[in-house]
């Protein structure tokens, strides 16, 4: 997203002046500056933003399987158009971040290498399957749903190209959990059947969705330093608790119930408080041991190869262009 | 991975006429034809420009931010290029 000329290793190591460096870093980011991608970062800054931002676009784009899934079968042309329009969003977010991450001096290829191997992680929720066109509307209402949660703050984070990035996606997510709601709107005010088969991807969907925002606070090894670093606004857990408050009203309204009987309002504190997830399954999906982590793999390493030719033949084209142009000046001089 | 790096090209996009146009992001693309329709998936779905440019991002030359200082700290010693920083009575009216 922005020119990488100026992105070196530091050289030469020399403690009294990183640490003189340091807080300077941490006075601008205390000063709610945004770091740009030329400027002196600490390394830990650096690498915890490209596994972040990375992780993030590898979401995006393995995202775009499940709902994948379902375009060729949607039920009218119209959600068949907005379900293709969300895909190819998703498509978009991935770009955004890659393009971010790569400012902080990593390679396209180099994540995409990461992602393929099954050395980088993606969030644990694109390893469940989408068995009926219900799912379609779980996954926009709830699945966006908790991703905007997670978004809005991090349109505020410190390191200037993610925040853009976050702000262009923002804008765009808000028809994917509409276009979702809407969806499950239309089944539950439709058949018996078909409301079945909303309050079914709601079932399915539900506690999985509540794991997108990662383990609780108290196990989460990342967060003290990164909120200290401005990165994350809020904790796991706030963060799991807003998208509770919000989606609760929203799945009555359907006339849906929630897969969890300790779900209960706390009239005190105006939270909706919720049972314990299971981790235990957060941390097998997340090991590779989800129901889809294989076939998703599988699906983006085929994607990769079998698009192997179009990269290599574009490149030969650009250069025998190249060549060619070059020839044309040198015999017209 | 052995594969060759694509080249990167910065995107900057024309939301309107009459506007300049405005670095809005990068794509990745063998050549200029093919990185302007990258751009054009990419970043205006929803009617965010008329017009694209793109640029090899290598053949940007940025300033060094270690540089900062010595580059602009110099403007804030100079309140005489503004406006405001001339006395005109009030009764000769607005100027
Ligand atoms: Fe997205
Ligand atoms: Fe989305």
């Amino acid at each position: 997203m922005y020119t990488q000329a100026l992105n070196q290793p530091e050289t030469g190591p020399n403690a009294a002046e990183d640490a003189a460096r340091l807080a300077r870093f941490e006075a601008r980011i205390d000063a709610e500056e945004r770091i740009e991608p030329n400027d002196w970062m600490p390394e830990a800054y650096r690498r915890t933003l490209i596994r972040q931002i990375s992780q993030h676009a590898h979401s995006e784009i393995v995202g775009m399987l499940p709902e994948g899934n379902w375009i060729t079968r949607a039920p009218s042309l119209r959600r068949k158009a907005a379900l293709l329009a969300k895909v190819q969003d998703e498509g978009g977010h991935g770009l955004y971040l890659y393009a971010a991450a790569e400012t902080l001096g990593v390679t396209r290829e180099e994540l995409v290498a990461q992602l393929l191997s099954g050395r980088a992680k993606y969030s644990s929720i694109f390893n469940y399957p989408t068995l009926t066109w219900a799912d379609i509307g779980a996954i926009g209402w709830l699945v966006d749903g908790a991703a905007i949660m997670n978004q809005i703050p991090l349109c505020r984070t410190s390191y200037g190209p993610y925040a853009r990035a976050m702000i262009r996606i923002c804008k765009e997510e808000s028809f994917h959990q509409r276009q979702g709601y809407e969806i499950m709107l239309t089944l539950c005010r439709g058949t018996p059947e078909q409301k079945a088969m909303a309050q079914d991807a709601l079932d399915r969907w539900w506690w999985p969705a509540l794991m997108m925002f990662g383990p609780p606070d108290s196990e989460s090894a990342h967060t003290a330093q990164s909120m200290r670093w401005k990165i994350k606004r809020f904790t796991n857990d706030e963060l799991r608790q807003q998208f509770v408050d919000a989606t609760v009203p929203q799945g009555h309204y359907l006339g849906l119930t929630f897969p969890d009987p300790e779900l209960r309002f706390d009239p005190a504190t105006g939270h909706w408080r919720f049972g314990a997830i299971d981790w235990e399954e957060f941390r097998r999906v997340l090991a590779g041991d989800g129901p889809c982590n294989r076939e998703r793999l599988e699906t983006r390493r085929r994607a990769h190869d079998e698009g192997a030719w179009v990269r290599e033949a574009a490149l030969a084209h650009a250069a025998k262009r190249r060549a060619r142009a070059a020839a044309q000046k040198i015999a017209a001089e | 991975m052995t594969e060759t790096p694509m080249p990167l090209w910065e995107v900057f996009i024309r939301a309107r006429t009459g506007l300049a146009h405005r670095h809005v992001g990068s794509v990745h693309a063998a050549d200029a034809e093919m990185a302007l329709q990258a751009a054009r998936d990419t970043y205006t779905r929803r009617g965010e420009g008329l017009s694209i440019w793109v640029v090899p991002s290598a053949a940007i030359t940025a300033s060094d931010p270690a540089d900062k200082d010595m580059l602009f700290e110099p403007t804030a010693s100079k309140p005489y290029r503004h406006p405001t920083f001339y006395t005109v009575p009030d009764e000769v009216g607005h100027m």
